[in-house]
């Protein structure tokens, strides 16, 4: 054997149920006194990111809503209703694609919360509230580990984008600072499905609530259109809806320009989110039976 | 280690569920070391109890201590001691074997590389070495038990919850099971186990509380409760049905309790010692009765609850929630 580490194991490793196997049982358990103590809150947060990690590696068909359906999406709007809107595809795709690329991005932290009821109603979940770790560490951890599915899903856009013909002012700076941003405002939104998932029994009733929620904040919004075609009480409405600020914003980075107020704006939204949707979620969390 | 503190000490618990009274005001008295059974049927609140002091659910009402701690304001201190292996195996059905014990060795607070050392040891000691990097999902029933008290001894737990450890796995796997429970107590965790057979109960528990419609029935020894229930029962077919009759008065001469079943060539002895059914056959033979067949089996829990409750314990699984979650 190769390997000095399987040198030390018996050659032909021992069977379920063989006769020394109590006395190999009583060989392996640990002594209190050589046990460590609990991870702490930021290395279980960690584990729980490695363990989402995990599931993509092992469930990689479960990455095709954050590959094939934003290629669909921006594809089919871009041809679809870029004449129409826009004038030209061509122009249409300036204004578009950081829509869509936000879009995109908020539509999946919808599947983190549907994730995380499924695991809710699985027996590891019991196991997980009984360690002595950080309760919060187990979303917290599952919503990092969600980023790597929101940073492939929005390079996946913002490339096909370019193929499209989409050149943004700001450059690859703008674009990069941009896609910052909407990282951490796609884990602040992502609370809000944690805490609706929570609360509701089964995953196709969090499907349902959530798409609920998405829709009206997706549409009425100045993600596709420019909302001065609309009647003004639903302008006031587009105005106020936080991703209409994110998107101005992001609109804004990568075109090159960095406006203080937009950014505010943007981490005022962020802050509130999570600090209404964070403690409704652990609440809520502690509860669960 | 400190014995003299009770390894669960509850007065009083209760839980509902809506309308359902899940735990109806359960006094238990659990001693360190040894095992400690939980019996009774689907829906009598076993698991609530256990969830309860595993601090995953907070009772309604009720004082509940483990190991000394409060479940209302220790609930950390009490998960740092304590292990749960729950009904459905407590693990991650998409990860590997080896997986799930590195990520429950992290958090536990073993770095990544002693995390792996501990599970792939801990592996081995269960025989799932050749498992090791194959997904959960894929292991049989026997193999998930086995990993899942595995996931439960990363840092020997002071008091160990199983849940039903048994349930669903075939009968070899169920012995094997067995055995590594007492090993485990040799090591000096106590252990709390829910069951439905009263088999198991006796197999393995010291002391056993028999819990019905969220109610402690009878506690005791496997010994007391089984002298309230009596051993076991005798079923005997004879060849000839108009024999039956005859059979069934000399028996009642003889002292025993005998019941004629609905099969009219069949009757029931009950019986205290194993000596008895050689004695009950013997009494047969001599009158030249010819017996069929017969079979001789420990009470049913069915049969426990009918005697220690008066009423059958059959039609309440539809009506309480065995556990909290849907």
């Amino acid at each position: 054997m190769m390997n000095p580490q399987s040198s030390t194991q018996s050659p032909t490793p021992p069977t379920p149920g063989s006769a020394d196997e109590p006395e190999r049982i009583r060989k392996v358990l640990v002594p209190p006194q050589d046990r460590p103590a609990p991870a702490s809150a930021l290395t279980a947060c960690v584990a729980y990111g490695w363990r989402a990690l995990l599931k993509i590696k092992h469930l990689p068909e479960q990455l095709i809503d954050v590959t094939i359906f934003p290629v669909m999406m921006t594809l089919m709007f871009t041809f679809i209703f870029g004449g129409a809107i826009g004038g030209s595809v061509d122009n249409y795709v300036q204004f578009l694609i950081p829509g869509i690329f936000v879009q995109t991005l908020i539509m999946i932290t919808m599947y983190t919360g549907l994730t995380l009821n499924r695991d809710f109603s699985k027996g590891v979940f019991d196991r997980f509230r009984s360690l002595p770790v950080w309760r919060p560490a187990q979303l917290v951890g599952a919503l990092l580990g969600d980023q790597i599915r929101y940073l492939l899903a929005g390079t996946i856009i913002l490339t096909v984008g370019f193929f499209l013909g989409f050149r943004p002012e700001g450059g690859i700076t703008g674009v990069i600072a941009a896609f910052m941003l909407l990282l951490v405002f796609s884990f602040s939104l992502s609370w809000v499905w944690t805490a609706v998932s929570l609360a509701v029994r089964t995953e196709q009733a969090a499907m349902g609530v959530s798409m609920f929620v998405m829709m009206p904040l997706v549409f009425a919004s100045n993600i596709f259109v420019d909302p001065s075609t609309m009647p003004t009480w639903l302008q006031r409405a587009v105005d106020v809806n936080p991703v209409s600020i994110v998107v101005t914003t992001i609109r804004e980075m990568m075109a090159g320009t960095y406006s203080l107020s937009s950014l505010g704006l943007v981490a005022l939204c962020c802050g509130v989110l999570i600090m209404i949707f964070g403690p409704v979620s652990m609440f809520m969390y502690n509860r669960k039976s | 280690m400190t014995t003299d503190i009770p390894a669960v000490q509850v007065q009083g618990l209760v839980k509902n569920f809506g309308e359902t009274a899940a735990v109806d005001g359960v006094d238990l008295s659990i001693a360190q070391g040894g095992i400690y059974g939980v019996l009774g049927p689907n829906g009598a609140g076993k698991t609530t109890v256990m969830r309860m002091l595993a601090t995953l659910l907070r009772p309604d009402a009720g004082e509940a201590k483990v190991l000394g701690h409060d479940v209302y304001t220790e609930p950390q201190t009490i998960r740092e001691k304590i292990a749960l292996t729950g009904q459905f195996a407590s693990l991650d059905e998409d990860l590997t074997g080896v997986e799930n014990l590195i990520l429950l060795g992290r958090l536990l607070g073993y770095k990544h590389r002693a995390a792996r050392k501990r599970g792939m040891d801990l592996l081995e000691a269960f025989g799932l070495t050749k498992a090791a990097n194959r997904p959960v999902k894929k292991y049989s029933g026997g193999m998930r038990r086995r990993l899942d008290i595995a996931g439960s001894l990363i840092v020997t737990p002071q008091l160990m919850f199983l849940d039903e450890p048994t349930t669903g796995i075939d009968p070899r796997s169920r012995n094997q099971v067995w055995d590594i429970i007492r090993t485990l107590v040799d090591g000096g965790t106590t252990i709390l186990l829910t069951t439905q057979y009263l088999e198991e109960a006796d197999q393995l528990a010291d002391r056993i509380a028999v819990i019905d419609h969220g109610k402690v029935v009878a506690e005791g020894t496997p010994g007391q409760l089984k002298a309230e229930v009596g051993a076991g029962a005798l079923r005997v077919r004879v060849h000839n049905v108009s024999e039956r009759d005859t059979a069934v008065e000399l028996l009642r001469r003889d002292g025993t309790t005998v019941t004629p079943e609905a099969d009219p060539a069949a009757l029931t002895v009950q019986v205290q010692h194993s000596a008895d059914v050689t004695h009950t056959l013997k009494i047969l033979a001599q009158a030249s009765l010819e017996v069929v067949s017969f079979s001789y089996g420990q009470p049913s829990l069915d049969e426990v609850f009918l005697t220690l409750t008066g009423t059958a314990s059959a039609p309440h699984s539809d009506s309480t929630p065995e556990v909290g979650a849907p």
